[in-house]
């Protein structure tokens, strides 16, 4: 979509592209909580709503914001929360209970620093690894991260997409600079966005199951009042969507919670490589850190060095393979981050200890600045 | 004779709840409300918490909703905002509402939106084996409370009055007759509607509290659970302990769902 | 062709910098096609403290967000000219409130000195254009953005009714610049 600069040019906050982009994804229902600094994508949407049917909500809390999008989608809706660090804590409990229960929504985390109230308004990159494990027991989720207004607008259509293709929530990851930097975004034609709607049932009301096993492990849920009278829980459930105490029933449900974002991996995982091809050092950076890499790798690239950068877009599922190709070309890796290394040991890991990985945590509220990375670069090589 | 057949999912039958519970009756009432009141099974949404009274959704044959500890209201509201063509009720008990739930009641009561909160209340937690909640009263023995509660209960239907719900009744099962018109009286207000059904929990609140016996905790509530013609004419000395029963609240009011809607016409039309 | 202009308009929380901040940015982006990125901070006041807006056009694509080495800073409260004059870079531009800021930061840039609240209280009448009338100076001085996109820019974001207040803040303080490096 990037390429296409056929379309209209507005200049707008992250914040405010995430809301544009929900819109054209068809999202009608936002329910959220006021939090520094997500609370433009909710006040956006208050505007526009509106105007044209869409429903918005201010909810009593964090919490109830991210049961009411739930229940919304149920019938039908696509819907969106938005919040930040705290908030996102809060909402954990739920945002598992979409996983169990599949249904789709979309969670936008404007990354603040933490741990707790920490730095409302000051940058960070320290929920990456809350996105993944926040809620409690294994579960496949898809993470996507940001790191321009215009990638904020075309990541939140994605999220939407992937949210209804494979009936899960999606977290979308910005950070305090992306939600808050105004820059250019190209609109493209709404023709030319690919737009993904949850499947509908083929079968009659008495034949149907709402979690009928199927082959590509994605559950095909009627919206509430259309006839299909079926029960959602968090407990865990057998196809008809009742609870079951059968063990071998559970262990199939949670295997195939795990294995429907697994399977898809290739589908969903999403990187963008910038002069990695010929590149000794190869940076790992994503959201709003992975500008500053890019500023470094071309001012590495003036000094000689040859310096790569691999973006990835998705960070879960986490791409692996992506990282281990890098990891078998360059000399070493460096991960410049807005935490303390959560994502420097997956790649690590993912490495499997082919070259050393570098950590460039920043954890103070200052952005990291190129001239960091060029600096560390220097002294690997 | 009124078939419950009709209306249940046979096949999840026999039910979870111990014998003696009286939450099978206000079942068996819920389902004669919703036939008296009209509404259609395929527009209705049953949403609970978590709890034996949280069970109930399972048993009924609409689109039903099991969602998280106290967190039945916020899903409701997503699904009456997000279709409010949709007849939503709330299944919930006295934890899950009124305390890990209780910022939900307390909201949704004053944004008047239009679903109808069953709140079964049976003065402790059961399924989690009889510790003391909000609406414990002062001096009953609990799993948490071995020597006597000492916190001072909840009048869970005055905090809905007081939260600015439309209509609000409380009920009891012994009283069946008044239980079922309370649901559907409830059933047919349009804004945000509370009926607070006392009912016995001889496993875990009646065994600590001398009151083991199915029997006995019914005796208790024909006792205490006062119509409230009669209500009236109680002196203050007589009405210690006891509750009224009867419709305490029934107000109009602008319910959010419809003001919403006002909203998007006058944007959209410019009126 | 361009590569990084930084700007960086600082002073305290309610003077309207980031306002002023997305008007240039819309400015350059918009009017004439080129990139800009304008970034913000802030602490928890509403009103008070000190807050900057940053502004970084280029013709080529802008990766880093923020300022890293000011071409030019505008200060409008004391505060702030001391905490933001350090990326300052040699050569750079600082425009000052001469009635709210009297200690000058040390360094090689050019200083220019002017009375913009007053401008704004006393010439346009109205203390809240304040931030306009900066616009208006700071695009005269620092001739990367022209007068009319910058003007055009200004009447796309405030309020309708107060269009021609706004212009006349912009006329003022363009003029106040002029006469500054005449």
């Amino acid at each position: 979509m990037s390429n296409d600069h056929s379309g209209r040019i507005r200049m707008m906050q992250g914040n405010e592209a995430c809301a544009e982009g929900a819109l054209v994804a068809g999202c009608r229902f936002f329910a959220g909580y006021p939090i520094t600094p997500s609370t433009e994508v909710a006040e956006h949407l208050s505007v526009k709503f509106p105007k044209i049917g869409g429903r918005f909500i201010q909810m009593e809390d964090e919490i109830a914001a991210m049961g009411a999008i739930i229940g919304a989608s149920l019938t039908g809706m696509k819907s969106l929360t938005a919040t930040s660090g705290p908030g996102f804590s809060l909402k954990q409990e739920n945002i598992g209970y979409a996983c169990m229960a599949e249904v789709p929504c979309v969670i936008i985390n404007v990354m603040r620093g933490g741990p707790s109230t920490g730095m409302p308004t000051l940058p960070a990159q320290m929920d990456v690894q809350q996105a993944r494990w926040g809620t409690h027991g294994d579960h496949g989720i898809i993470v996507l991260s940001a790191s321009s207004a215009q990638e904020s607008y075309e990541q939140t259509i994605r999220a939407f997409n992937l949210a209804e293709k494979y009936m899960t929530p999606v977290i979308l990851l910005l950070d305090e600079i992306v939600g808050h930097t105004t820059e250019k975004v190209i609109i493209p034609d709404e023709s030319k966005i690919e737009i993904v709607n949850r499947r509908k049932p083929a079968e009659k009301p008495k034949d149907y199951l709402p979690y009928r096993e199927t082959e590509d492990c994605i559950p095909t849920l009627a919206p509430f009042g259309t006839g299909y009278r079926y029960n959602v829980t968090g407990l865990c459930h057998n196809e008809t969507g009742f609870p079951t105490n059968d063990n071998k029933i559970i262990g199939k449900l949670v295997h195939r919670l795990v294995k429907k974002i697994v399977m898809h991996a290739d589908d969903i995982i999403e990187v963008k490589k910038t002069m990695l091809d010929d590149a000794e050092i190869g940076i790992f950076a994503y959201g709003s850190v992975s500008r500053s890499a890019r500023s470094a790798v071309l001012k590495c690239r003036e000094m000689g060095i040859k310096a790569g950068l691999l973006e990835p877009k998705v960070l879960w599922p986490f791409p692996k393979k992506e990282v281990l190709a890098m990891a078998r070309k360059v000399k070493a890796i460096i991960v410049p981050e807005l935490n303390m290394g959560q994502m420097a040991r997956e790649v690590e890991l993912a490495s499997r200890c082919a070259v050393p990985v570098h950590k460039l945590g920043r954890v103070d509220g200052n952005p990291i600045d190129p001239r960091e990375i060029v600096d560390m670069i220097k002294g690997v090589v | 004779m009124f078939n419950y057949l009709e209306y249940i999912r046979e096949k999840n039958f026999p039910h979870i709840w111990c014998a003696g519970c009286g939450d099978g009756i206000v079942l068996k009432a819920i389902l004669r409300a919703i036939e008296k009141s009209g509404i259609s099974l395929d527009e209705t949404v049953m949403v609970s918490g978590i709890g034996c009274s949280s069970r109930t959704p399972g048993y009924v044959d609409m689109n039903t909703l099991h969602t998280t500890h106290g967190r039945a209201i916020p899903f409701a509201t997503g699904v009456k905002h997000g279709n409010p063509k949709l007849n939503v009720i709330v299944i919930t008990g006295d934890g899950d509402a009124t305390a890990i739930g209780g910022n939900h009641l307390i909201h949704a009561a004053r944004r008047n939106i239009d679903i109808t909160v069953l709140l079964y209340n049976n003065y402790i937690y059961g399924m989690t084996g009889g510790q003391c909640s909000p609406t414990t009263p002062t001096g009953s023995r609990a799993a948490t409370a071995p020597f006597g509660n000492i916190e001072p209960p909840f009048n869970t239907s005055g905090l809905a009055i007081a939260a600015g719900a439309s209509f609000v009744a409380r009920a009891d099962v012994y009283n069946v007759a008044n239980c079922e018109k309370m649901i559907a009286m409830a059933l047919a207000k349009k804004g945000f509607s509370l009926v607070e059904i006392l009912t016995p929990c001889p496993t875990a609140f009646g065994r600590r509290n001398k009151m083991a016996s199915p029997v006995k905790l019914m005796e208790w509530l024909r006792d205490n659970a006062v119509p409230a013609a009669k209500w009236k004419k109680m002196t203050e000395e007589e009405r210690r302990g006891r509750m009224e029963t009867g419709v305490l609240m029934d107000v109009d009011k602008p319910e959010y769902t419809a003001e919403y809607e006002k909203l998007v016409t006058s944007l959209r039309t410019g009126k | 062709m361009m590569e990084r202009y930084e700007i960086r308009l600082s002073g305290s929380g309610g003077q309207g910098l980031i306002l002023a901040g997305k008007i240039l940015a819309e400015a350059a982006a918009i009017y004439e096609g080129r990139n800009a990125v304008q970034t913000q901070s802030y602490g928890p006041e509403a009103r008070g403290g000190a807050s900057k807006a940053e502004v970084v056009i280029s013709d080529g694509e802008i990766d880093y967000p923020k300022a890293l080495e000011l071409d030019l800073l505008l200060s409008l409260t004391q505060e702030s000219c001391r905490k933001y004059s350090g990326d300052l870079k040699k050569g750079g531009i600082l425009i000052i409130d001469s009635g709210l800021v009297k200690d000058l930061p040390k360094g090689e840039f050019k200083v220019y000195s002017l009375p913009i609240t007053e401008i704004a209280t006393e010439k346009v009448g109205k203390a809240v254009v304040t931030n306009i009338v900066a616009l208006g100076i700071l695009t005269r001085i620092a001739g990367v953005i022209s007068e009319e996109s910058v003007k055009k820019a200004i009447l796309a974001r405030v309020p309708k009714g107060t269009e021609e207040l706004n212009m006349k803040a912009f006329d003022e303080g363009f003029r106040a610049g002029n006469e500054l490096l005449s």
